[in-house]
């Protein structure tokens, strides 16, 4: 190998070396930092960890938004119409979110299985049915479509009332 | 009659610039790899002629919003008749094709105003330059002809009335933000057209970035005023008061920013030194991939925000055809090319030369990690190994240290000498800002907080840092030279667009540090008459009324604040708005803006018996976030202004480096 030839390969090695240590250091810092969505179905069967920031979503279920009298705590149930999920909130929820909607929280499941939310996202959907959550139906084996057009109905009806 | 055809003007409008842009992609590149001049002159005339017609097509979308005509699709579905006339404007690029439309017609814009600027070019060049940039308006005409027609007609379904502009977008904010937005994006491709132009050429000399260098500078100012105006935007208008999400849309814009500013950087040495000509053309190429890749990811639906609008998924396969294209093509090119055009030139481990490729390397690694957390959980999503998201305590992970670093290196390069600096004159010339900047940096938080605070010393020290060691270079220039003042007038405004540039970042280096740690936020409960305490300030809410806006409907909070126990006080009125049209509830903030602090005020919900939600924050210092863009931008004009680039000078080839 010829001077050059070795001063090349040492300049690509250590190029390379460090690109590897960022990626890896990068990867590191993705996995503490993903947040994994789960829906009702795969909350109820246990799927979810408890203590660790996750995300949850489905619909509001109408009816269930409850709010303290003195503060600004709030309760509601997210549900995918298979199972339920108890949510708690502090503080001042989004412009979009109404009951029969959807909706997505950020927070960690409680060993009671309440979900305490630290972040409430809602936005108006077409299919009135946040993605995710049809397609966490899909997979536990329900037909996301009959959901889908509840789901729509039920929103629907909602709309009309106000 | 006739007013009733301005749609199908419009339409016979794109479908001609389209058939032009197809000849000026053709025949100037067919010309000047076969040599025959008649070709190559194709290019000036083809460009002025698609962009005339672009212009055409989208005064005619216009026309067709201002006289809401709702047999257009496009028109019905993002406007109403009761739409005040300038958000009517502004609406035009409120939605997916018309913005694609106004995209495509910067583009031809660009490549005109290319084609007249640069006459002096080598016909070849000038000929390969404006073929590349007719590639990719056809490209983007194609596009918006097959899938995404702004001017589709519903003549048998025409409602009577339009489904009105998303109520968010409805803001000053918006009418400017894309359009800056997009001419940064777009600027870029005219660097892009240079240097694969410059590739297949084989010659990639002095003069031609001496063309280079302004197109990027332009490009990269209007792309920070763009970055800079969204997260104002994103602040006031979404009624968080966060000013960076760390979003995929705004990710996206900050992609090519970042190999944009290593872009700028690298193209310093390269008409400086002759150098990092194959890595310039490289950033030149990513850049406008990433620009690309940022439409993409905004465009085609897979990702959710305010920026998607309808989704379609032949849209987003065409753009990503479109993006590999464009990548393969030009990796390509630049694989068989570079080698031609590159040589080396020697340099010392410690001169400007190396700390300007200090400077690129970190800022390409900023972009890797960005860019990965980016695309991370939707390469998951499409190989169907779950959904995810990737928050902001990643990006600030890793994003941050990164920042830190590079600053560090930033109050070097300046004062390093080209070729070699020697480390006892820089030491001599920069220990004093360094102490200073790190004594300053502890103390202030003790002063105004009482507090000490590692994160806020970390950057109020850097932000200083950088701030001393420019003015330490500046001191020095002004003694060299027969009086301070004939000094000052020698430095050229090139030196002051960095200088600018520079502080720009300090400046909102500052902003981000102030607000991130010494905000206050609180969330409370308040009726008429109840009175809170933030900040220091006393907010006393006396009344709720009922407001009708031009297009809605509004519950305005009247909020009186003091300020401890001064007697000045003032009126804040948030407001909750319901769009009639769409039935779009929407928060319309109170701001309080001031240089160093901004109060902030946002109503929540109804907690119905008279009482609402309230979100009010104290924000210190955010003003310099955005300050510091528009100092960084002003320095990017500058730079551009600065004459070297208009003096006419013969293409001579950079002198050779030694060693």
């Amino acid at each position: 190998m010829t001077p050059t030839r070795k001063r090349k390969l040492l300049v690509i090695v250590t190029l390379v070396s460090l690109a590897a240590v960022a990626v890896g250091l990068s990867l590191y810092a993705l996995r503490a930092n993903i947040n994994l969505f789960f829906s009702p179905v795969q909350i109820a069967q246990g799927e979810a960890p408890l203590e660790r920031s996750i995300r949850a979503g489905g619909m509001v279920k109408v009816g269930s938004v409850s709010r303290d009298a003195e503060s600004l705590n709030v309760a509601f149930t997210v549900t995918d119409y298979v199972d339920d999920l108890p949510v708690d909130y502090q503080g001042i929820l989004p412009d979009l979110f109404r009951e029969g909607q959807g909706v997505v929280v950020v927070g960690e499941l409680q060993d009671d299985g309440r979900f305490r939310a630290d972040e409430v996202l809602a936005r108006h959907d077409e299919n009135y049915m946040p993605p995710e959550v049809a397609k966490a139906l899909e997979d536990a084996g329900y037909s996301p479509a009959d959901f889908q057009a509840k789901a729509a109905e039920i929103g629907r009806q909602q709309e009309d009332d106000t | 009659m006739l007013i009733r055809l301005i749609p199908e003007v419009g339409h016979f409008a794109l479908i001609i610039a389209l058939l032009m842009a197809v000849i000026q992609a053709a025949l100037p590149l067919a010309g000047a790899a076969t040599r025959r001049p008649l070709w190559m002159a194709y290019g000036q005339p083809m460009a002025t002629g698609q962009f005339v017609f672009l212009l055409l097509a989208y005064g005619c979308l216009t026309a067709s919003y201002l006289l809401d005509d709702y047999s257009v699709v496009n028109v019905a579905s993002n406007a109403n008749s009761l739409l005040p006339w300038y958000y009517k404007l502004s609406a035009v690029w409120g939605n997916h094709e018309g913005s694609v439309l106004l995209w495509s017609l910067m583009l031809a814009g660009w490549g005109c105003v290319a084609a007249w600027r640069s006459q002096r070019l080598p016909r070849d060049m000038l000929a390969r330059v404006l073929g590349v940039l007719g590639l990719i308006s056809s490209g983007f005409l194609l596009f918006m002809l097959l899938t995404s027609n702004p001017f589709e007609r519903q003549l048998l379904t025409m409602p009577t009335d339009g489904a009105d502009l998303n109520p968010l977008l409805q803001d000053i904010g918006l009418i400017v933000h894309p359009p800056m937005l997009y001419m940064g994006y777009v600027g870029f491709s005219v660097v892009f057209a240079f240097a694969i132009a410059a590739l297949l050429g084989g010659r990639l000399d002095a003069a031609w970035t001496r063309w280079a260098r302004p197109w990027t500078n332009i490009a990269w100012a209007f792309l920070t005023v763009g970055i800079a105006l969204g997260s104002w935007w994103a602040y006031y208008e979404l009624g968080w008061g966060g000013w960076w999400f760390w979003d995929p849309v705004e990710n996206a814009s900050l992609l090519p920013w970042l190999t944009g500013t290593a872009l700028v950087h690298s193209l310093a040495v390269t008409e400086k030194r002759g150098s990092f000509k194959s890595w310039t053309v490289l950033m030149a190429i990513a850049t406008f991939s990433l620009s690309l890749m940022g439409t993409f990811l905004v465009r085609s639906g897979v990702l959710t925000s305010v920026h998607a609008f309808a989704n379609d998924p032949s849209r987003g396969l065409f753009i990503l055809v479109l993006l590999a294209i464009t990548v393969t093509l030009s990796l390509l090119v630049f694989a068989l090319r570079a080698p031609r055009v590159s040589h080396a030139v020697g340099f010392n481990w410690l001169s400007r030369d190396a700390l300007l490729l200090i400077n690129n390397g970190l800022l390409v690694t900023m972009t890797m990690t960005v860019l990965l957390g980016t695309l991370y959980p939707l390469i998951l999503d499409s190989l169907g190994l779950g959904k995810i998201s990737v928050g902001p305590p990643y990006f600030n992970a890793l994003f941050v240290p990164l920042t830190v670093i590079t600053c560090l290196f930033m109050g070097l390069g300046p004062l390093a000498r080209w070729k070699s600096t020697s480390p006892g004159e820089l030491v001599r010339r920069l220990w004093w800002a360094g102490l200073a900047a790190l004594a300053l940096g502890a103390l202030i938080p003790l002063v105004y907080r009482g507090e000490w605070n590692l994160w806020v010393t970390l950057g109020l020290s850097i932000a200083l840092w950088i701030m001393l060691s420019l003015g330490r270079d500046l001191f020095d220039r002004l003694r060299h030279g027969r009086s301070p003042w004939q000094a000052l007038r020698r430095l050229s405004l090139s030196y002051w667009g960095m200088v600018l540039g520079h502080l720009g970042v300090a400046v909102t280096i500052v902003g981000a540090t102030v607000v991130s740690h010494y905000a206050v936020e609180q969330s409370v409960r308040m009726a008429p008459d109840t009175s809170v305490s933030v900040a220091g300030y006393q907010f006393t809410m006396t009344g709720i009324n009922d407001r009708r806006g031009p297009n809605y409907l509004a519950d305005t909070a009247v909020i009186e604040v003091q300020r401890g126990d001064s007697r000045r006080r003032f009126v804040m009125q948030p407001e909750k708005r319901l769009y009639l049209a769409t039935g779009m509830p929407m928060t319309q903030v109170a701001l309080s803006p001031g240089l160093f602090r901004d109060l902030y005020v946002a109503m929540g919900e109804d907690l119905g018996d008279g009482s609402w939600a309230m979100r009010i924050q104290y924000k210190p210092f955010v003003r310099w976030l955005w300050l510091g863009g528009l100092l960084m931008a002003l320095g990017g004009v500058l730079a551009v202004a600065d004459k070297r680039y208009r003096r006419v000078r013969p293409a001579t080839p950079v002198q050779e480096g030694h060693g």
